[in-house]
C-alpha cells in the first residue's frame, strides 16, 4: 500500500469529527448512537492503518518511513513551510497507544455516556480530540506540532468543561486551559527560538544540526528548556501540576484518553520527539531528570491522603509522568517511551474502572463505597491486574519499564533515584489504599444518587476493560527481549526467557519488588485487616497528613498570590489605571478640548450676515493674492 | 475712443460699491439692490469681454441674459423674505436680523 495512506490515520477521525457536527447534531439528534458508530468505525480504520505502519516501520530499514509531504505556506524569498508526517519508530508506538486506548474509551463511553443529552457533542469532541493527538504525533514540523499541541489542549479544554452547566467543572477547565497556556508560552518562543537561529521548523534537520554541533551552547539549552517549559503544562510536572487533579471534573472516559493516556503523555512525547536537542545540553537533560523525578514522588505523596478515587488516580497519574520524565533524562527515549507505552494501558484502565464504580455507587468518593468486590467482580478483577502493574510487580507490564527506569536512574542520577524508589512504596501504597477501600470491606451505601445495591456495568463498558487488562499484563513484554529498545534505536537483544527470568538475577528489581510489596502489605494493614489505624497514624503525622491534604497549598498559593496578588492586585490593576486614565484619558481630553475650543471661538458667529460676508470676501481676497503671487 | 479697460474700471467700480453696500447697509432692501450692482456689474464685464475679445461668439451675452433671470428670481425670492421677516419682527434692520448667531 502506498504511505500517503498513512495520512487518514489521523484524517479518519477529522472526517468522523465533521460529519458528526456538520450532519448528526443538526439533523439526527434524536439518534444519539450513530455518532458513536461512527467514531468507532473511524478509529477501527486508524487503528487498522497504524498496525500496518508499525509493521512497515519494523521492516524499514532504519525504523522510518518517507511519506511524501506537500509545501503548505510559500513566501517568495522568506519562509516555506511543508506540511509533512514523520514516520518513524517513535510515531508509530505513540500510533497504536492512541488508536488502541481511544478505541477502548469510545466503546466504554457508549455505555458510560447513554442517555447524555450531549451525546454527540461528546463524541465530536472525541474524534476532534483523537484526530488532534494523531496529527501531533505524525507532525513533522514544530509548527505543526504547535498548532496540534493546541487543538488538544483545546479539546481538553471542551471535554473537561463537558458538564459546563456545573460552576466546579467550568472552573477547573478554565483552570486546566490557562494553565498549560503558561507552559506552551515557553513552548512557541523556543519555536521562534530554533527558528530565528537555524531557519528552520523541520524537527528532522534540528536533529541534524544539534547533532553536528550546529546548534549549541546556550541557545540550543534555552530552547530545550523551553519545549520542556511546554511539556511541563501538558504533562503536569511540577510547578504546573495543579491543573490535573482538577480535571477529573470531566467525564470519566474523558479523563482516562486525555488525562492519563494521551494528551498528558504529550509532553513526554514532545521531549522525546526533540530528544536530541535535549541530549545534546547536559543541563537541559539534567532539568528533565530533576523535574520528573521530584514531581514522582512530590504527586505519589498527595496521592497518599486522598479520599476521591478519580483524584488518587490523577496525583498517580502526574506521579508516573514524573517516572516518564526522569526516565527520559536519566536513560533516554526508549526507556521514557517504555513507560508511557504500558502506562497508557493500565492507567487508562484504571479509570475506565473508576468510571465503572462511579457508575454503580453514584460517587467518587472512596469512604461511601466499599465492599465492591462481591458486586462488580470484572471491575474488581480488571482494577486489581491495572493496579499490579502500576505498582510494577513481576511480570506485569509497569514491572518491566519502571525497572528500567529505576535502573538507569541508579546510573546517571543517584539522589533521584532514591526518590524514586520511595515512589515506588508509595504508589503500590496508594494504589491498594484505593482497591481495599473500594472493594474490600463491606458495601458503605454510595453516593447520594445510589439506588439499591450496585451492580456490574453493562458490557460494552466491561469488554475494553479486559482488553485493556490483557494489554496491562502484557505490553511490557515487548521489551523483555530488549526488542523495544532496539526498535527506538539503541540497547542490546536477548532471547525471551533469558530476559524474563534473568531480571530476577539482579538484585535492584529484588529492592523494587520488596518496596511495592511492603507498600501493598501496608495498604491492606490500614485498610482491609484494620491492624493499624489509619485516623492514628493520619493523627501521628499530623502536619505531614495536613500538607499532603491540602495539596502543599499550591492552589491557594497559586489562587492567593499570582492571581490575587500578582495578576488582579498588580498587574489588571495597572491596565485598569492606563484604561481609566490613559486611554480613557485620551478619548475623554480629546472630546472635552472639542468642547472648549467650540465654547471660545462660538463668539466669531456674530449672527450678522454681513460680517459673515465681509469674511467671505477677505478669505476671497486672500486667495486670489496668494494665487496672484505664488501660483 | 473707448477701449475694453474703460468698461473694466467701470464695472469695477461698480462692483465695489455693489460690495460696500451689501456689507455696510444696514436697510434689507438697500442690501438686495446693492447685490443687483454687482450682478449688474458682472454683466457688463461680460459684455465687455464678450465684445472685445470674441466678436463672434456670444456666449457671454447670453450668459448675460441668464444672469438677468436669475436676478429678477432672487429679487422676488429676497423681497418675499424681507416682507416676511418684516411682518415677523417690525424691522428689516440686517444688524438686528441676527437669530443665527450661538
Amino acid at each position: 500500500m502506498p504511505y500517503q495512506l498513512v495520512w487518514l490515520i489521523f484524517l479518519l477521525p477529522l472526517f468522523s469529527f465533521a460529519i458528526i457536527s456538520l450532519f448528526l447534531r443538526p439533523f439526527l439528534n434524536h439518534k444519539p448512537k450513530l455518532g458513536g458508530y461512527i467514531t468507532i468505525a473511524s478509529l477501527l480504520g486508524s487503528l487498522g492503518l497504524s498496525v500496518w505502519a508499525l509493521l512497515e516501520v519494523m521492516a524499514a530499514p532504519g525504523h522510518s518511513l518517507l511519506v511524501p509531504d506537500i509545501n503548505w505556506v510559500i513566501i517568495e524569498g522568506g519562509i516555506t513551510i511543508h506540511l509533512g508526517l514523520i514516520v518513524d519508530s517513535l510515531t508509530v508506538v505513540m500510533l497504536i497507544v492512541v488508536t488502541v486506548v481511544s478505541l477502548m474509551v469510545q466503546i466504554y463511553s457508549q455505555g458510560y455516556m447513554h442517555g447524555d443529552p450531549g451525546y454527540h457533542r461528546y463524541f465530536a469532541f472525541m474524534s476532534l480530540f483523537t484526530a488532534s493527538m494523531l496529527g501531533l504525533v505524525l507532525a513533522d514540523n514544530l509548527l505543526f506540532v504547535y498548532v496540534f499541541w493546541e487543538m488538544v489542549g483545546l479539546c481538553s479544554y471542551l471535554l473537561i468543561g463537558f458538564w459546563f452547566h456545573r460552576p466546579a467543572v467550568a472552573d477547573a477547565a478554565k483552570k486546566a486551559f490557562i494553565v498549560t497556556r503558561l507552559g506552551d508560552f515557553g513552548f512557541l518562543a523556543a519555536i521562534l527560538l530554533l527558528y530565528f537561529n537555524t531557519g528552520t521548523f523541520d524537527i528532522g534537520q534540528l536533529h541534524s544540526l544539534a547533532i553536528t554541533g550546529a546548534l549549541a551552547g546556550t541557545t540550543l539549552t534555552w530552547a530545550a528548556i523551553g519545549i520542556f517549559a511546554g511539556a511541563v503544562g501538558k504533562s503536569a510536572q511540577f510547578p504546573l501540576h495543579t491543573w490535573l487533579p482538577d480535571a477529573m471534573e470531566g467525564p470519566t472516559p474523558v479523563s482516562a484518553l486525555i488525562h492519563a493516556a494521551t494528551m498528558v503523555a504529550a509532553g513526554v512525547f514532545l521531549v522525546a520527539r526533540t530528544f536530541p536537542l535535549f541530549s545534546h545540553s547536559v543541563e537541559a537533560v539534567t532539568t528533565v531528570a530533576i523535574i520528573g523525578g521530584f514531581t514522582a514522588i512530590f504527586a505519589a505523596s498527595m496521592g497518599l491522603v486522598m479520599t476521591d478515587i478519580k483524584r488518587v488516580l490523577a496525583y498517580s497519574t502526574i506521579s508516573q509522568l514524573g517516572y516518564m520524565m526522569l526516565g527520559l533524562g536519566a536513560g533516554g527515549i526508549a526507556i521514557g517511551i517504555f513507560h508511557l507505552f504500558n502506562h497508557a494501558f493500565f492507567k487508562a484502565l484504571l479509570f475506565l474502572g473508576a468510571g465503572s464504580v462511579n457508575h454503580a455507587t453514584g460517587t467518587f468518593d472512596m469512604r461511601e463505597m466499599g465492599g465492591l468486590r462481591k458486586f462488580m467482580p470484572w471491575t474488581y478483577a480488571t482494577f486489581l491486574i491495572a493496579a499490579l502493574s502500576i505498582s510494577g510487580i513481576w511480570p506485569l507490564a509497569g514491572f518491566w519499564s519502571k525497572d528500567e527506569i529505576l535502573a538507569s536512574a541508579l546510573q546517571n542520577q543517584p539522589i533521584l533515584f532514591y526518590l524514586a524508589m520511595i515512589t515506588v512504596f508509595m504508589t503500590a501504597f496508594y494504589m491498594f489504599r484505593v482497591v481495599f477501600m473500594t472493594f474490600g470491606g463491606e458495601y458503605r451505601g454510595g453516593g447520594a444518587e445510589a439506588h439499591g445495591k450496585p451492580h456490574e456495568s453493562p458490557s460494552v463498558m466491561v469488554m475494553p476493560m479486559v482488553v485493556l487488562a490483557i494489554l496491562a499484563v502484557v505490553s511490557g513484554f515487548w521489551n523483555v527481549t530488549g526488542q523495544f529498545g532496539a526498535f527506538m534505536g539503541h540497547g542490546e537483544t536477548h532471547s525471551f526467557a533469558e530476559g524474563f527470568f534473568g531480571i530476577l538475577t539482579h538484585s535492584l528489581p529484588w529492592l523494587s519488588l520488596i518496596l511495592a510489596g511492603l507498600g501493598i502489605l501496608f495498604a491492606y494493614a490500614m485498610y482491609s485487616a484494620k491492624w493499624l489505624s489509619a485516623e492514628r497514624i493520619g493523627g501521628l503525622f499530623k502536619p505531614l497528613y495536613t500538607l499532603f491534604y491540602r495539596k502543599y497549598w499550591f492552589d491557594e498559593l497559586y489562587e492567593r498570590v499570582f492571581v490575587g496578588k500578582v495578576l488582579v492586585g498588580g498587574f489588571f490593576a495597572g491596565l485598569q489605571g492606563f484604561d481609566t486614565y490613559g486611554v480613557d484619558g485620551a478619548v475623554n481630553g480629546v472630546a472635552s478640548g472639542a468642547i472648549a475650543t467650540g465654547r471660545a471661538i462660538r463668539r466669531a458667529h456674530t449672527g450678522q450676515l454681513q460680517l459673515y460676508g465681509l469674511f467671505i470676501g477677505i478669505g476671497i481676497l486672500a486667495i486670489v493674492i496668494c494665487l496672484y503671487f505664488f501660483g | 475712443m473707448v477701449g475694453l479697460e474703460h468698461y473694466l474700471i467701470l464695472s469695477a467700480v461698480l462692483f465695489s460699491i455693489g460690495l460696500y453696500g451689501a456689507l455696510a447697509k444696514r436697510n434689507a432692501i438697500v442690501i438686495l439692490m446693492s447685490i443687483e450692482l454687482m450682478l449688474n456689474a458682472v454683466n457688463i464685464a461680460m459684455v465687455a469681454f464678450s465684445r472685445y475679445i470674441v466678436p463672434l461668439l456670444l456666449t457671454g451675452q447670453v450668459f448675460v441674459i441668464f444672469i438677468m433671470v436669475v436676478a429678477a428670481a432672487e429679487v422676488a425670492v429676497g423681497l418675499a423674505i424681507i416682507i416676511a421677516i418684516y411682518r415677523h419682527r417690525e424691522t428689516i434692520d440686517a444688524t438686528k436680523i441676527d437669530l443665527m448667531k450661538w
